[in-house]
């Protein structure tokens, strides 16, 4: 278990700074924000899930990464419309709309996905 | 506008700001394999769309922004902090690629292998938030 741990750590630690720096190498701002939505924390779990868990375990991690998406869209836009038009600076307005993202999150997962 | 590549932006980053996002991505990644063996796949992946370094990468969007403008005498804050917001507003449109990557998971999943399935979730999340960066710039 504890091995699993470190090994999911440090791939997803590689995999999320891999996409963060191609963000960082691409203009427009508006394009490279897309690599802040890239699959990396997916990328490096699926890969230890399918192996361990089996397919049909990942197909329904995906299910549910879709709603985990949708939450993604909804705590962007409120992330950008704090920073744009509330003027808040980045630190707090994101840690705010982690809020959204939990309730759009769980709120789909009560609804739809339970 | 076109995109374009700027290598010279990686400089800006110091080595901190580097180790930040490693650990924060690798301490999500963890934790999204411990929900998913204590609380099963369904609550397990949600997490993978968790927003793990986006307070940490808006931040350091802010800040070199702001630097960058302070480097030319003018005040940097609101630059800054419209730079992140529009950072925030693309990953907006990136959060659609990645409903299609989770997308593609759950039906090739069972059907294909694990190689081919997460290489074809990757193109489809390339190829659908491209295509939402697009079509939103064209409107």
């Amino acid at each position: 278990m504890s091995k699993d741990i470190v090994i999911r750590f440090l791939l997803g630690g590689a995999i999320v700074s891999i996409f963060a720096v191609l963000g960082d190498l691409f203009r427009p701002k508006s394009f490279a924000g897309l690599f802040g939505a890239a699959p990396s924390v997916a990328l490096a779990t699926l890969a230890l899930t399918i192996a361990q868990e089996g397919s049909t375990y990942a197909a329904i991690e995906g299910r549910s990464m879709i709603a985990g998406a949708v939450a993604l869209c909804a705590f962007s836009q409120l992330a950008s419309w704090l920073m744009m038009r509330r003027e808040l600076r980045a630190l707090p307005a994101t840690l705010l709309a982690i809020i959204l993202w939990v309730a759009v999150a769980f709120g789909l997962w009560f609804i739809i996905l339970r | 506008m076109r995109v374009a590549v700027k290598p010279s932006v990686v400089l800006e980053t110091r080595w901190y700001e580097y180790l930040v996002r490693f650990v924060f991505g690798g301490l999500v990644t963890a934790l999204a394999g411990f929900i998913a063996k204590k609380y099963g796949p369904v609550v397990g992946g949600l997490l993978l769309a968790f927003p793990a370094i986006f307070p940490a990468s808006a931040t350091l969007v802010e800040k070199h922004e702001r630097q960058r403008k302070e480097r030319q005498g003018l005040k940097g804050s609101r630059r800054g902090r419209l730079a992140a917001g529009v950072d925030a507003a693309g990953a907006a449109l990136g959060g659609i690629g990645l409903a299609a990557f989770g997308g593609v998971v759950y039906w090739l999943a069972p059907r294909v292998t694990a190689w081919v399935t997460l290489a074809l979730a990757t193109l489809a999340w390339v190829a659908a938030s491209a295509l939402a960066w697009i079509i939103r710039k064209k409107v």
